[in-house]
């Protein structure tokens, strides 16, 4: 038998095994926005609540690095994330919401049970700002630094671990 | 018992209720005027990946966030961006991944190239073989 009739078996294996691998490694189900190291867009955010002020990009503008936390208060993990947000706010942290798709009185019954660590909240119906930053879900957390530009991006509900994290990678946006 | 499971599961309906009590954006569900732009909406859409459902296009899904990114290009294209500018901009903030439609680059010439590869070998082949059997019938006769 000639040599040449196993580069076809040869190929077939080859990629049967590629594709029994690729299936056993874990998928990153993540996705990570394009838009770090790039500024924050223009936008302007209604408030999302009575008795706070919006959101807009001028507030991030300015002073210390700031987070910009992505949030509702029909989201679960966030309320598993409202205690490390408050206790970024002691570390100093100004911390701007956004509400998405929220209502006023829904978002103000959240805060009234699980805290409030927010200067302002922004509400954003229509995922707006969400897909201007490249966010695919909530909630999720941008450190922006004080020329308004993004800096890094944490997916998910933070973590008693991503506070430390966090704080790290405010300081280097200063 | 019953009383506990019942005040349970109003608790766990109640965010749900919240997140669809929201007014879906304008253009989420309400399709165009034009039929010519609705076309070319709906054949960007049916290219565009949905982040919260990462197997289905913004056209499938009924997730909220499809239902924006609808909003986003419905409006776009109704103010006078071409369907690649809002693909485009997408692709700026989420990578090739939102699109379900490769575009030739670093990591995927290959996609492309090795089709044409492989017609370029089968057609030396078929040429290599006919052209030996065209000589072997010549010399027979």
């Amino acid at each position: 038998m000639r040599l040449a009739y196993l580069i076809p078996l040869g190929l077939f294996l080859f990629f049967a095994g590629l594709a029994g691998y690729m299936l056993t490694q874990p998928k990153e189900q993540n996705v990570p926005s394009q838009m770090i190291e790039q500024p924050l867009p223009d936008f302007t955010l209604e408030p999302a609540l009575e008795g706070m002020p919006g959101a807009t990009k001028a507030d991030f503008v300015g002073g210390e690095p700031r987070l910009l936390n992505i949030w509702a208060s029909w989201c679960l993990p966030c309320i598993a994330e409202a205690p490390h947000l408050e206790r970024l706010k002691q570390e100093g942290v100004e911390i701007i919401g956004v509400a998405v798709r929220d209502r006023p009185e829904a978002v103000e019954d959240f805060l009234s049970r699980y805290g409030n660590p927010y200067s302002r909240i922004g509400a954003d119906d229509i995922s707006e700002l969400m897909l201007e930053i490249g966010a695919s879900g909530v909630p999720e957390t941008y450190v922006i630094d004080a020329a308004g530009n993004i800096r890094y991006q944490h997916i998910g509900d933070i973590r008693e671990e991503t506070v430390p994290l966090l704080l790290e990678k405010l300081e280097e946006a200063r | 018992m019953m009383r506990l499971l019942i005040a349970l599961a109003a608790l766990l309906a109640m965010p749900v209720m919240a997140q669809q009590g929201m007014p879906p954006a304008p253009y989420a569900y309400t399709q165009l005027d034009d039929p010519a732009l609705e076309a070319e909406a709906v054949e960007l859409m049916e290219t565009l990946r949905c982040l919260k459902c990462q197997s289905q296009s913004i056209h499938d899904s009924d997730a909220p966030m499809a239902g924006d990114m609808r909003h986003q290009v419905r409006s776009r294209l109704l103010a006078g961006e071409s369907p690649e500018q809002i693909r485009a901009w997408l692709t700026q903030r989420y990578g090739d991944y939102v699109s379900y439609e490769p575009q030739v680059s670093s990591t995927t010439w290959p996609l492309f190239a090795i089709p044409l590869l492989l017609l370029l070998v089968v057609g030396l082949i078929l040429l290599r073989r006919l052209g030996k059997r065209r000589s072997d019938e010549e010399t027979a006769v």
